[in-house]
């Protein structure tokens, strides 16, 4: 291939390139993001939530902002939420970070082999789920732990999920953090990418089948999106005016590969929507206010058989991808300082200070007692045991939930199994 | 209470590590999250967080030191009102493998190992077969031999040929900027640049078409897949495509392509990432299916993959990608495709395995040669097309076999190879060809119930002490 370059040109038809996308930084590069286009808060219109999906076609490359510089609320994408909602929000935002944070160096101690952090993305999963009943079946990503603490998930069933320890509601048999809660409408997380769009679009139409007043909601990262799974989301969603809510997390970064490979270079992701008939929306992630605010007119949209929206939340992965990645080593520091959009925790924070209804010393209490709360449960959670502790499952469990019945040649497996054992522990099992 | 700090794992399948930087000294106060350390392993370095707060009492492990193992004790920590210099270590936890004894075994041919028959019996037993060369033939004596991870010869085996020929390139999620998710393409980018060396979109599905499409139209595209787990969506460009386009094209057309990544269980990744998909594979005519166990294969292999006509799937195993074997130092070391090698002579039963299992197997064969019993060990290496002579004239030899997969029962390479020691030499068999694999279910994320749902040598053993009639229970 190299050859073919060197050489001049054998006739006067005009070479190809190829084209490679590379991102605007990396290590050690100054960053400048004023290429980004950043609309002041409260100038982005709101249309009816019955609308045709194509009036939403302006928004799909604006960007829908409540929260302005001056920590006020603009323009018609206000929620108007009361203050003790906006506290209300504001505390799961100080729990999901002081979580991250014990979790994170819990990993770094081995007490779990994997953890992954959502620090700066908190609203694009906590806002959200607020805006959404309680009921609403939720179809993850492996980032969204903010809805299940929005939605009152104990943290000690969280904890003990990720150490796989006896109180494990999940057997020992998922990853670190892939919850699941039936009880609480979260569906199991996938560790294979956007499979969960789908399926999500699949549930929403079963509801809709048996006319049922749920509706469902899927997050998936703006990397994923290349994925098939997606584009078939896309279009059984539209196809069949599916009463869901396709959530893509824009964080700029899966893994080391930029937001440019999945096509962020030539337009927006809420476009997507517009090749489908969907309903789409750009809003900034980190914009706590405007997150709600538009999963609420998404949610309102599908449950009255308005149909789908696909919503692109525009934030920024401050950490490392999860505890087995170092992003030193493919982006710049100084992104994360420079990024336009600001913190989540701290916009809301600002917020409730300007409106008379929140101090820095209130926040600092907040803080102790959120960081104190999870130490509390991660101590509590210990005593089940931590990763690599001694014998959590029960022996007999690994044969069961196969299928729905133990099926006869498992039963065989386990009995011959359990003699075996039996023959090499005559002292007793190590149950 | 004293706390044990303790050399941390930076993922589940990190063994040892470099100490790079101790942050802290002796008598220093330290809280949660400080940072206490710098660790570096071959992927990354990662700052070592305190999750307790106290005074370093002790630092055990300089800093510098190299191939730290993780639980080792680096340093304690002496908690509230406790005396930092009352505080030691009690005993170290550090597991330090024992090195396997060889080389003392009584190895007197014929004796004491043809258990199942009465002494008197003894002179009826059958002259070990004419013995057959264990070093592969393409090797010529006397060739330097150097140690290689597995890791660095897949990476080897590229950049040879990627030098050689200019239609062969590699893409694939994270393999340019950050060397690979396994860091198999370490250092290609530099050599190569991003033309030669892809970032793609995270589809699976997608790449392997495009890769497809690329080898029908000259190219010789080497396809890496994170994991195999992820190249499922990827199936039908593989089965459908990649497979069938020599022959229903009537010959005219080829789809030189090679699919590359880990196979099999790694360490504590969960049921959806732990699948041995060679049986799949295997299955499919127009397929070549290989898994190689060590660096000479890996790499020998890997260039034979590279050069070959036809669609390779080529199945890497994560937990084997740190492990170093020697590697000839030659020119251009290519091994042929779909030749079974012999890693170990026996004349008692045959253990026939590949991939991660043959590293099992050969561990069972040592246990059982200090019990008299003398395993040949057969690495498949290549599973479609199977070199199913090599596995039968061992059999011949030893009259009893066991097969080692790592991955589940049904459906496998050892049921495969069961069928054909059934059918093409039932007069050989002197027990049941028995296979050691996995249990039959999803594997678990916990770490007691995946150990215990995988293979292990002492299976192979059991299996070996059943064919040999040597079981006791």
């Amino acid at each position: 291939m190299t050859s073919a370059s060197d050489e001049p040109a054998a006739s006067n038809k005009p070479q190809l390139s190829l084209h490679v996308p590379e991102p605007k930084y990396r290590p050690g590069d100054q960053v400048d993001f004023s290429h980004l286009s950043i609309p002041p808060a409260g100038e982005q219109p709101r249309p009816d939530e019955a609308c045709e999906a194509k009036e939403t076609a302006p928004l799909c490359h604006d960007l829908i902002r409540v929260l302005g510089d001056d920590n006020r609320a603009h323009g018609p994408w206000d929620p108007k939420l009361d203050p003790e909602t906006l506290r209300t929000m504001l505390r799961h935002f100080a729990l999901v970070r002081a979580f991250d944070e014990r979790m994170f160096r819990g990993q770094r101690q081995g007490k779990t082999s994997f953890y992954m952090k959502c620090t700066g993305e908190e609203a694009t999963s906590v806002s959200a789920a607020m805006a959404l009943a309680s009921d609403d079946m939720v179809f993850p990503s492996y980032r969204q732990q903010g809805v299940l603490i929005a939605r009152g998930y104990p943290l000690i069933e969280m904890i003990n999920q990720i150490y796989s320890n006896k109180g494990d509601k999940l057997k020992g048999r998922q990853l670190p953090i892939m919850y699941s809660s039936r009880e609480h409408s979260f569906f199991s997380i996938s560790g294979n990418l956007a499979t969960q769009t789908p399926q999500a679009v699949g549930w929403a139409m079963a509801s809709a089948i048996k006319n049922d007043s749920r509706i469902a909601a899927t997050w998936v990262g703006e990397g994923s999106t290349a994925e098939g799974d997606f584009h078939s989301a896309c279009t059984f969603a539209t196809v069949y005016n599916a009463p869901v809510i396709i959530n893509v997390i824009n964080n700029q970064w899966a893994i080391s590969s930029f937001s440019g490979f999945a096509g962020a270079e030539r337009t927006t992701f809420a476009a997507r929507a517009l090749g489908y008939g969907l309903a789409g929306l750009r809003v900034d992630g980190n914009d706590p206010l405007a997150v709600y605010a538009s999963q609420k007119w998404a949610a309102d949209r599908a449950r009255a058989n308005g149909g789908p929206t696909l919503i692109e939340y525009f934030t920024y992965r401050a950490e490392g991808h999860s505890t087995s990645d170092d992003p030193s080593g493919y982006r710049s520091a100084q992104e994360r300082e420079e990024w336009p959009l600001g913190d989540p925790v701290m916009r809301l924070k600002r917020h409730l200070i300007a409106l008379g209804e929140w101090d820095e010393e209130r926040q600092e209490e907040m803080d102790r007692e959120a960081a104190e709360e999870v130490k509390r449960t991660t101590k509590e959670a210990e005593k089940n045991g931590i990763l690599g502790h001694g014998l959590h499952h029960p022996f007999r469990t690994m044969f069961e939930d196969v299928f729905e019945e133990l099926p006869w040649h498992l039963k065989e497996q386990a009995e011959q199994a359990i003699h075996e054992r039996k023959t090499k522990f005559p002292e007793g099992l190590p149950e | 209470m004293a706390v044990e700090l303790k050399m941390p794992a930076l993922s589940p399948t990190m063994e040892e590590g470099t100490l790079a930087k101790w942050l802290v000294k002796k008598g220093d106060t330290i809280e949660p999250g400080d940072i206490i350390a710098e660790i570096e392993t071959d992927k990354a370095t990662m700052e070592f967080e305190a999750i307790d707060e106290g005074t370093i009492a002790e630092i055990l492990v300089e800093e510098g030191a190299e191939n730290v193992a993780v639980g080792t004790v680096i340093a304690m920590l002496a908690g509230e009102g406790e005396d930092a210099s009352e505080v030691s270590a009690a005993s170290s936890s550090k597991d330090v493998a024992e090195p396997s004894s060889g080389g003392d075994v009584d190895d007197v041919p014929g004796e004491g190992k043809d258990t199942g028959r009465e002494p008197a019996e003894a002179e009826i037993t059958k002259k070990a077969a004419a013995k057959k060369p264990v070093a592969d033939p393409a090797i010529p004596e006397g060739t330097n031999m150097v140690s290689t991870s597995v890791r660095e010869a897949l990476r080897d085996a590229m950049a040879e040929e990627m030098r050689k020929d200019e239609r062969v390139f590699v893409m694939g999620e994270e393999v340019a900027q950050y060397q690979g998710a396994y860091k198999v393409t370490q250092g290609l980018l530099d050599e190569f640049g991003p033309k030669r060396v892809i970032d793609t979109p995270i589809t699976e599905y997608g790449f392997a078409g495009i890769g497809t499409g690329a080898a029908m139209g000259g190219l010789r595209p080497i396809v890496e897949f994170m994991t195999f787990n992820f190249a499922m969506q990827a199936i039908d460009h593989i089965v459908n495509s990649a497979a069938k386009t020599n022959y229903m094209s009537g010959g005219q057309m080829r789809c030189p392509v090679v699919f590359r990544g880990p196979n099999g269980a790694a360490s504590r990744v969960g049921a959806q990432h732990s699948q041995n998909y060679g049986p799949w594979y295997a299955s499919v005519p127009g397929l070549i299916v290989i898994a190689p166990y060590d660096s000479a294969d890996a790499k020998g292999l890997l260039k034979a993959a590279i050069q070959c006509e036809d669609p390779v799937v080529f199945l890497e195993n994560e937990l084997l990608y740190g492990r170093s074997f020697d590697v000839p130092d030659l020119e251009d070391h290519t091994l042929p495709i779909g030749q079974a090698r012999i890693m170990r002579e026996g004349g008692d039963v045959t253990i026939v395995s590949y991939s991660i299992g043959v590293g099992i197997a050969l561990e069972a064969a040592e246990k059982l040669a200090k019990e008299g019993v003398e395993a040949e060990v057969v690495d498949l290496r290549t599973l479609r097309p199977l070199d199913k002579h090599t596995v039968l004239e061992s059999l011949a030899k030893t009259n009893r076999l066991v097969v080692v997969e790592e991955g589940w029962p049904t459906c496998s390479i050892a049921s495969e190879i069961q069928a054909i020691c059934m059918e093409d030499r039932f007069d050989d068999l002197d027990a049941p060809v028995l296979r050691v694999t996995n249990e039959d279910v999803p594997l678990p994320y916990a770490a007691n119930l995946e150990k215990m749902a995988l293979i292990d040598s002492d299976r192979v053993i059991e299996a070996v002490n059943r064919v040999t009639y040597r079981n006791r229970n």
